[in-house]
């Protein structure tokens, strides 16, 4: 069985909810970088809605994934592209899902290494639970319980779809 | 198809070893060149790396000089986060006689992960690679005149950099053939990622006879041979390991053979202008085409860190994933 979810209805309410929280926060011009590939498909449309004009960073977390003990390496043109310093600045991270927390992990180190950010806030279209790690978002579009056997998934960028379906 | 088992390649087709391009499948140097374009942003960060082989060992087996191509791989596996150990052969065991097996049984026990070898001889690397463990990767950093795989890599990486798109491309090799086992490296890269054309300019002397059977076109003249070419690969004239008369004098072999601002118009305006280094200026470049705009020598350089990360990460993540797979 396939269920489909509407991303452009989760959009408006994560972008009403994510400027609620920058105010909150006392944030200064913040900056969104998205997690290679679906999380910057995601972040995209998010910094489209928002208007922000520094430019949006991408990262590609592939080299501070912890199973390359397990699977070694998967080859993908796409370096990350941080094109501002994250030293003392307000980040926004944007992922597609948020599962085990892993990617999440990989992706903190990684800004780490490009310096020290003031903040960093967690965005996610969608939060399956099964965490393996003591990460939360945020911001979540939306929750939804998944099965053990089944899977979420984006394709994108345009039009984004989601689906969960059986593995 | 009856080949005997590649032994650079896994039993899924995943690279092991680093030996030499030829053999490997177009589709496998692609992998390396878009893994390398991942590892480049490592070079903007703050802190220049990533930890994928942490706890790894790497040891630089150098049994020949070398600063650049030893430095770049001691950068790239530090950048990897792992361990690397420079051994200098000259002032190592085998002076004292112990053999190249033993040399290595010894390193192995050390637990070591991978070797990155350069010797004199051709073959060396491929005579480790047959003789290590298991779970360790060799690399070959240059064997006598055979190959120089990582180098002719990081040109071919340079040049889909500049111009996206192997299929139109002229590329002129020039120079020293004979003595280059970049320049074979190189033609077998070039020709694998499917080129237009491949030359190699030289005098008679330089040029191998039967260098035709590689697919490539040669030309005595300097001027035909860079004529419509867009990338001009120059060679250093390897005077140490000329033992017989190859050239008259050096000064004659730059008015021939040279890429001066004068004969650097023979190719098209766009070409670009590489050498493997290090460079002899005012025996094959003149410097001011070396350090003009449309030379990419340092670029190579830079481009040689990634394109080593992505060789070694892929090479000793095939192990690993061979492993769990079983």
């Amino acid at each position: 069985m396939t269920d489909e979810i509407d991303v452009a209805e989760l959009l408006p309410k994560m972008v009403a909810e994510l400027l609620e929280h920058c105010k909150l926060s006392g944030m200064e011009n913040p900056v969104m970088v998205g997690i290679h590939t679906g999380g910057a498909w995601v972040a995209r449309e998010l910094h489209a809605l928002l208007g922000w004009t520094t430019e949006l960073g991408e990262l590609n977390i592939d080299f501070y994934r912890d199973d390359f003990a397990q699977i070694g390496m998967h080859a993908q043109a796409s370096p990350s592209r941080i094109p501002f310093s994250v030293e003392d600045r307000d980040i926004v991270l944007v992922d597609d899902v948020l599962f085990t927390g892993r990617t999440t992990r990989a992706a903190l180190n990684e800004i780490f290494d490009y310096g020290r950010p003031r903040s960093v806030t967690l965005v996610v279209l969608i939060d399956r639970g099964g965490r393996e790690l003591p990460i939360q978002a945020d911001i979540v579009g939306k929750h939804v319980t998944v099965r053990a056997t089944e899977q979420v998934k984006l394709t994108g960028p345009k039009p984004l779809r989601l689906t969960v379906a059986a593995t | 198809m009856g080949y005997r088992k590649n032994i650079q390649l896994t039993a899924d087709r995943k690279l092991r070893h680093f030996l030499t391009i030829e053999g490997l499948p177009r589709a496998l140097l692609v992998e390396i060149l878009d893994t390398a374009e991942t590892f480049t942003s490592v070079g903007n960060q703050a802190v220049k790396k990533v930890p994928l082989l942490r706890g790894k060992s790497v040891v630089n087996l150098f049994f020949e000089n070398s600063t650049r191509t030893r430095t770049t791989f001691e950068v790239a596996a530090k950048r990897l986060s792992a361990d690397v150990i420079n051994l200098n052969i000259s002032t190592s065991a085998t002076s004292k006689g112990e053999s190249l097996l033993d040399t290595l049984a010894n390193l192995e026990s050390m637990q070591c992960d991978m070797f990155v070898v350069r010797h004199a001889e051709s073959g060396t690397a491929h005579f480790i690679a047959r003789h290590v463990q298991p779970h360790i990767s060799v690399l070959n950093a240059g064997d006598g005149r055979h190959a120089h795989p990582t180098q002719a890599m990081l040109d071919v990486f340079t040049i889909r950099r500049h111009f996206k798109d192997f299929a139109p491309l002229k590329v002129a090799i020039v120079g020293d053939i004979l003595h280059s086992r970049v320049a074979r490296s190189e033609i077998h890269a070039l020709t694998t990622l499917g080129v237009n054309e491949v030359r190699v300019v030289g005098p008679k002397t330089l040029i191998p006879s039967d260098i035709a059977t590689l697919g490539v076109h040669v030309y005595h003249d300097l001027r035909k041979g860079l004529n419509d070419v867009d990338v001009i690969i120059m060679l250093r004239l390897q005077q140490e390991r000329m033992d017989g008369a190859f050239i008259p004098s050096p000064k004659e072999y730059l008015r021939t053979y040279g890429l001066t601002d004068a004969t650097l118009s023979y190719a098209k305006p766009t070409a670009i202008v590489m050498h493997p280094g290090p460079i002899n200026r005012g025996v094959e470049i003149e410097s001011s085409v070396a350090d003009g705009p449309r030379s990419v020598i340092l670029e190579q350089v830079t481009n040689g860190i990634a394109v080593r990360m992505a060789i070694m990460s892929m090479a000793m993540g095939s192990y690993s994933a061979s492993r769990e797979g079983n």
